[in-house]
């Protein structure tokens, strides 16, 4: 085949891949919200009591509160599992839209800087605010969750050259090593260390009702904005210099997918807490799935990264009982191998 | 040609004999501050054996052989940092953000683990095994990355990449062991993997200073091969150098440097880039001033963030590493805003 035939096939492909595959992705959706329902229901009815789907069901639905078995589903189990499934959503359209944004393939939100921004504000809370409440706390980690962001962001702005994946991953190793010697700093002085190594490393367990109503708005603000602004984003994946051809406020849909950006790492960060690779690794697979439209990759890819969580939320039970084995250790467990697969076939381009 | 050589050779000397003024300077001014406070004429007099037990007590065996072991460990990341710059033929290398730190601070929380505890494991044995056990994790951590990031060659690129995420892999075992101790062992274990010298008698000198000692001056030895490195390995190989099994040598050097100073002072990141970054602005690009410089360098930083830790937040002690995250990381930033 001839070079130039080549190069037309090539368009060819990318222009079929641009309009996505809508049937795989509608597919994706229905099969992956039933799989992350079942994942759930089974997450429910898993633990230190065993209670069959049966129980489940009926704590659910024909709630009885005299039952102990329907009590720890009421009270324990479903708002874990209902925020194991919205936290893995949040990571993984929150690094798609990072991914899409900044064309940049190592974009997530677990390498910018955000984890490490909240545990700074949590150090502070537990140091010099103790007996805060849990809200208070929430709200101190979704600030911090910001904060380590914006300074990521902040160092790519000012940078020579603006942050290439490389520059990236640095910046972001730098800033949060900076927020964690700060953190640990604290932590020593005042002897909160082990408090905060729990509330980091336990991932969603212990999760309350509270829990939930406080994310669940953010959740509905964020997905909303992220929908709204999905086509943008395919138009901005595509080079910001073609968005703009076409007419593109760049500008504005940058600050629009940082907003959503930050909601939704920061609502993630202060149930969850450090859970890294989600959202990393679930965009990379959603597009490889349905292609590189974001109308059809945003969708996919939270019912994908709720699947996940949800999954290794089940596996961080089972690894070890009557142990919780940290959820953040398990995506980390499946994460690192595909960042360094990435590493490797990056590392030519970049 | 010759002449400019030999001019920049006594100016490179000039700053290292400054250097060693200075951390002598500082190795005084760390000697008479600390909790109990002996003024800087007592120190004197006990230097030259006229003080009281009391003094003799305080300063030669709790303070002098901490400073010592800060002087060693500083030289040991400065170099290590050094020789993984020139390797890599990239600046911002970093035995901490390459991820062989963290190999060995997993192995040796893991022989704290497995061996009972924190307190029991610092018997008279183990002193000595604690720097094979880092050494063990530091060389698995950077086989795993050279591996790894290997396809037809190593890129620095690559290398770094690779680092991060091994980096990350070894931070998810450690959290999980961490939270297995009890509160105590956990909180020791936090100071240590923070960075922090807390092996403050001779012994520990003893099983690094064999290390160092021999290490430092055989990558002044190498240093001419670093240098013919930094051409580029077509270069290189032209000019008749094996350019793959030196660079294996150099590698192994700079990670034996790495895990012999993580093994008494954890896992102390940044003073490996700044301290090199810093002499290569005194004396210039070549290997042969910029390995001892860097030395000096590290050694002088690491005394220094020492004394700013111990009496800061006095009488607690912030753990060294966290000072010189504190003031490396953003000089790590400001450099990487500055290059393309």
């Amino acid at each position: 085949m001839s070079v130039g035939a080549q190069k037309i096939n090539k368009q060819e492909y990318e222009k079929q891949e641009a309009k996505g595959r809508p049937v795989v992705a509608s597919l994706i959706i229905i099969a992956g919200t039933i799989a992350m329902l079942l994942g759930m229901a089974a997450s429910v009815s898993l633990g230190a009591a065993d209670i069959d789907l049966k129980t489940v069901w009926d704590g659910v639905f024909h709630y009885n509160e005299e039952l102990t078995s329907h009590q720890i589903i009421q009270e324990l189990r479903m708002p874990r599992a209902i925020v194991a499934a919205l936290v893995g959503g949040f990571l993984a359209v929150s690094g798609s839209i990072m991914q899409g944004m900044t064309r940049n393939p190592l974009a997530s939100p677990s390498i910018m800087g955000v984890t490490d921004g909240s545990t700074f504000m949590i150090a502070i809370a537990f140091a010099f605010f103790p007996g805060m409440t849990y809200l208070g706390l929430m709200s101190f980690s979704f600030v911090g969750a910001g904060l380590g962001a914006g300074i990521v962001f902040l160092v790519g702005a000012f940078s020579k050259g603006g942050l290439s994946p490389v520059k990236l991953a640095l910046a972001g190793t730098a800033v949060g090593a900076l927020l964690s010697a700060l953190s640990s700093g604290i932590a020593i002085h005042y002897e909160v260390a082990q408090d905060m190594s729990f509330w980091y490393a336990g991932g969603v367990a212990g999760t309350q009702w509270l829990q939930v109503k406080f994310v669940f708005p953010v959740a509905i603000i964020g997905l909303a904005l992220a929908f709204f602004i999905a086509r943008s984003v395919t138009i901005l994946s595509l080079g910001e210099s073609v968005a703009k051809g076409l007419g593109q406020r760049t500008g504005t849909v940058k600050v629009l997918g940082t907003i959503v950006v930050l909601l939704m790492t920061g609502a993630a960060v202060s149930v969850a807490g450090s859970v890294g690779f989600v959202g990393l690794v679930v965009p990379h697979i959603t597009r490889f799935l349905v292609g590189l439209d974001y109308k059809w990759i945003l969708p996919c890819s939270a019912v994908l990264g709720g699947l996940l969580l949800v999954m290794a939320d089940i596996g961080a039970r089972m690894i070890n009982p009557p142990y919780e084995t940290p959820l953040g250790a398990i995506t980390a467990l499946v994460g690192v191998p595909f960042f360094l697969y990435l590493a490797r076939k990056e590392g030519r381009g970049l | 040609m010759n002449h400019t050589l030999q001019k920049k050779q006594k100016k490179a000397l000039w700053i290292m004999a400054l250097l060693g003024a200075l951390i002598i300077a500082s190795l005084l001014v760390s000697l008479h501050t600390g909790v109990i406070q002996i003024g800087p004429v007592d120190v004197m007099k006990t230097i030259f054996g006229a003080g009281t037990d009391r003094q003799e007590l305080v300063l030669f065996d709790f303070r002098l052989p901490r400073l010592v072991i800060a002087i060693l460990v500083g030289a040991g990341l400065a170099v290590s940092g050094a020789i993984l710059q020139g390797v890599s033929q990239n600046g911002l290398a970093d035995p901490g953000i390459l991820g062989i730190n963290a190999g060995a601070g997993l192995a040796v929380v893991l022989y704290m683990y497995f061996s009972d505890g924190l307190n029991t494991s610092l018997g008279a044995m183990s002193i000595f095994i604690m720097p094979f056990m880092a050494l063990l994790g530091a060389t698995l951590a950077a086989v795993l990355i050279y591996l790894l990031a290997w396809r037809n060659g190593v890129t620095p690129i690559r290398l770094i990449l690779v680092g991060i995420g091994v980096n990350a892999a070894f931070g998810a075992a450690l959290i999980i062991f961490q939270l297995k101790m009890n509160p105590r062992d956990f909180m020791q274990a936090t100071i240590w993997l923070s960075g922090s010298i807390w092996g403050t008698n001779w012994k520990y000198v003893l099983a690094t200073l064999p290390w160092i000692v021999i290490l430092i001056p055989l990558a002044m030895y190498k240093a001419r091969f670093l240098n013919v490195l930094n051409l580029g390995d077509r270069l290189a190989t032209g000019l008749g150098t094996r350019v793959e099994s030196e660079r294996r040598i150099l590698l192994f050097i700079a990670v034996c440097l790495a895990g012999a100073s993580v093994a008494v002072a954890g896992g102390i990141a940044f003073l490996g880039l700044v301290a090199p970054h810093l002499a290569r602005r005194l004396v210039g690009p070549r290997h042969q001033l910029l390995i001892p410089t860097s030395a000096l360098m590290g050694a002088l930083l690491l005394l220094v963030a020492d004394m700013i830790g111990r009496n800061l937040l006095a009488p607690s002690e912030i753990p060294v590493g966290i000072v010189v995250s504190a003031l490396g990381a953003p000089y790590f930033i400001y450099l990487l805003m500055r290059t393309n």
